[in-house]
């Protein structure tokens, strides 16, 4: 019935849900690091990239295919720490556009390394290929990759969730993410709890690696670029100062570009970066702080 | 009065002496210096808006785009268009213009363009705002790559006769420079500089921070596509080269050098087109002082990659700090 409303076939909204599930995994991600430290981090889909290459690797020296979610998960989680170390840290406090353009530096280095380690032609990353084989329900072909993505999404959601009400990590790093200074007042440990908010983005990083690597299976040094710029244009529009909208943000741009580009007929298809993007200018002119961001929140300083 | 004279002429002797440098050099090697001085051309003009507003802009590399297209465009001799660019539209296959006005051209078409853009988007600012330019970026990028009708699409930008030499380059840059120096001179841009500082106390006196990052995007767009028809002028582009490594090698060259001053633009471009150069020429093997030095392939983006990301860690307000060059004055007792 909602396929009938928008107009699209069962095939082409599943694997819209499919890559809006991944967006939004991306998403907190970003919107989690952007919370404790306001820092936009660029480089994220570098960090994606490095999984993916660590399983394509993994798989091309005939490992078990749990071996090489393990090798991807330390590398990214490595990787991720690392960067914090070496370069977030350095950096607190500077201004937003600093720390912006020192995170497009790092993922124009990462990326430069790929390239000099792996050469622009890339790796293909099989081990994981089954799951693009279809299941049939009810006439309808879904690979199986978009319920495992889904599934994914959504429990490591529910478990996000309870780590940040339930937990003192949690707890913690909500409360740095309003007022950081207040935070560290009162106690909060800055350096712990911003290596917490680095981990569990970097763990997410992983499991976009894996989930990624199954749609795309050519591993390139531009791999998850893209995805990162559609996912941060996702998460400003969704509103960047809260968690949940920016998960909605990157979620609905996902959504919306599977659906686009299954919708869209092919003569026009090739345009559909121009109408997100313009979708994207229109959605900020309107509500500048954020599609799902509470209202009355201005953005302008007030003196 | 004294300190705005040094202050312009710190960065045009910075161009001159690159460009004398670049007379000394074998032909091949005078390639880097003319390429460095159009990147000094885009920097300027990123800094003119992004310096002076202090809103980051992803955006800019599109008026470079568009200008790139619009001097190419017009000044592929009308006999070689056909065969180029088939399905080019007609009043523009019946066109065409020397350099000197295909550069004028490019310059009026990104200043339009970015008032186009800028009616809306100048509205935003922070996040959003750098947000919105990246989609104004993706959108140029989009069209200019599909609609066959404005250029060649997504084939490399052939037959445009190579007028950027290294005077013309060097004066470009120079007049890029001078255009940006006169506005942060001007009303316009002291205001603008005020709003940077301190939007909510620039808009209690009541200047109008829209108005006024407005005034500077047009006429920033305006020296990006001056300096994209430079940029055509010198080497065959296609739509990927004026995208994101453009516009993350450019942004880098501001912020090293130091976003908030002109002499910081100036130095930051010259500084990494150098290193970058050099490097470049490494790959092949060079020699410096009795050493050769020969570096595998693909090692210059790794270098300059680390040295970005070294500068930005270890002195995050850029070389010049940020400030604009003064002589050292006597200090009275």
């Amino acid at each position: 019935m909602i396929a009938a409303i928008l107009g699209v076939d069962w095939q082409t909204l599943a694997n819209a849900v499919g890559l809006g599930s991944v967006y939004a995994l991306m998403a907190v991600g970003i919107g989690l690091v952007f919370g404790v430290l306001r820092l936009v981090n660029f480089a994220y889909g570098q960090l994606v990239m490095a999984g993916a290459f660590a399983l394509a690797l993994s798989s091309d020296w005939g490992w078990p295919l749990w071996a090489g979610i393990v090798l991807c998960f330390a590398v990214v989680i490595a990787l991720s720490l690392l960067m914090d170390r070496i370069v977030f840290r350095p950096l607190r406090g500077h201004s937003p556009a600093v720390m912006l353009v020192a995170t497009f530096a790092v993922a124009f280095l990462l990326q430069s390394i790929a390239l000099l380690w792996f050469g622009a032609l890339g790796k293909i990353a099989t081990s994981l290929a089954f799951l693009n084989q279809p299941v049939t329900i009810g006439g309808v072909d879904i690979r199986k990759i978009t319920f495992v993505s889904t599934g994914t999404a959504a429990v490591c959601l529910v478990a996000l969730v309870l780590l940040l009400n339930r937990t003192n990590v949690g707890l913690h790093m909500r409360a740095a993410a309003m007022d950081f200074q207040t935070a560290r007042l009162l106690g909060v440990r800055a350096n712990r709890v911003i290596a917490a908010a680095v981990l569990i983005s970097g763990v997410l990083a992983a499991i976009v690696a894996v989930m990624l690597t199954v749609q795309t299976p050519l591993v390139t040094p531009d791999f998850a670029l893209r995805d990162t710029i559609v996912v941060l244009a996702g998460v400003v529009v969704g509103g960047m100062n809260r968690l949940v909208s920016a998960t909605l943000g990157g979620f609905a741009i996902g959504f919306a570009s599977g659906l686009l580009g299954g919708a869209l007929p092919t003569d026009q298809s090739q345009y559909l970066p121009s109408f997100l993007f313009a979708a994207v200018i229109l959605v900020l002119l309107i509500r500048p702080g954020g599609l799902f961001s509470r209202t009355g929140q201005s953005a302008v300083e007030r003196v | 009065m004294r300190a705005a004279v040094v202050q312009l002429l710190g960065p045009v002797v910075l161009v001159v002496a690159a460009a004398l440098l670049g007379t000394l050099v074998s032909h091949s090697t005078e390639t880097y210096f003319i390429n460095a001085l159009v990147n000094v051309a885009i920097v300027v003009a990123l800094y003119l808006f992004i310096g002076n507003s202090g809103v980051l802009s992803f955006g800019h590399i599109s008026f470079v785009a568009l200008g790139a297209w619009t001097a190419g465009v017009l000044s592929v001799p009308a006999s070689e268009k056909p065969a180029i660019m088939p399905h080019l539209a007609g009043f523009l296959q019946d066109t065409t213009v020397g350099n000197v006005p295909s550069l004028a051209v490019a310059a009026a078409v990104g200043g339009v363009y970015a008032l186009l853009f800028g009616l809306p988007l100048m509205r935003l600012s922070g996040l959003a705002a750098g947000i919105a330019t990246f989609a104004l970026l993706e959108i140029t990028h989009n069209v200019l790559r599909y609609w066959e009708k404005i250029g060649p699409g997504v084939t490399t930008f052939s037959a445009v006769p190579e007028t950027t030499g290294l005077v013309q380059a060097a004066a470009a840059a120079a007049i890029a420079v001078v255009v940006a120096w006169a506005y942060q001179h001007s009303r316009f841009g002291r205001l603008l500089r005020a709003t940077r500082e301190d939007p909510a106390a620039a808009r209690a006196v009541g200047v109008s921070v829209y108005r006024q990052r407005l005034v500077a995007f047009v006429l920033s767009g305006a020296l990006a596509g001056f300096a994209g028809a430079l940029y055509v002028h010198l080497l065959p582009l296609n739509t990927e080269t004026v995208y994101l490594d453009l516009t993350f090698i450019t942004l880098a060259m501001l912020v090293i050098g130091g976003a908030t001053s002109l002499w910081g633009a100036v130095v930051g471009a010259l500084a990494v087109s150098g290193v970058d150069s050099f490097l470049a020429e490494a790959e092949n093997g060079v020699h410096v002082a009795g050493w050769t030095l020969d570096f595998p392939a693909g090692t210059r983006v790794v270098v300059v990659g680390a040295l970005m990301a070294l500068v930005l860690i270890l002195r995050p307000s850029g070389l010049t700090g940020g400030r604009e060059l003064a002589f050292p004055r006597r200090t009275r007792i």
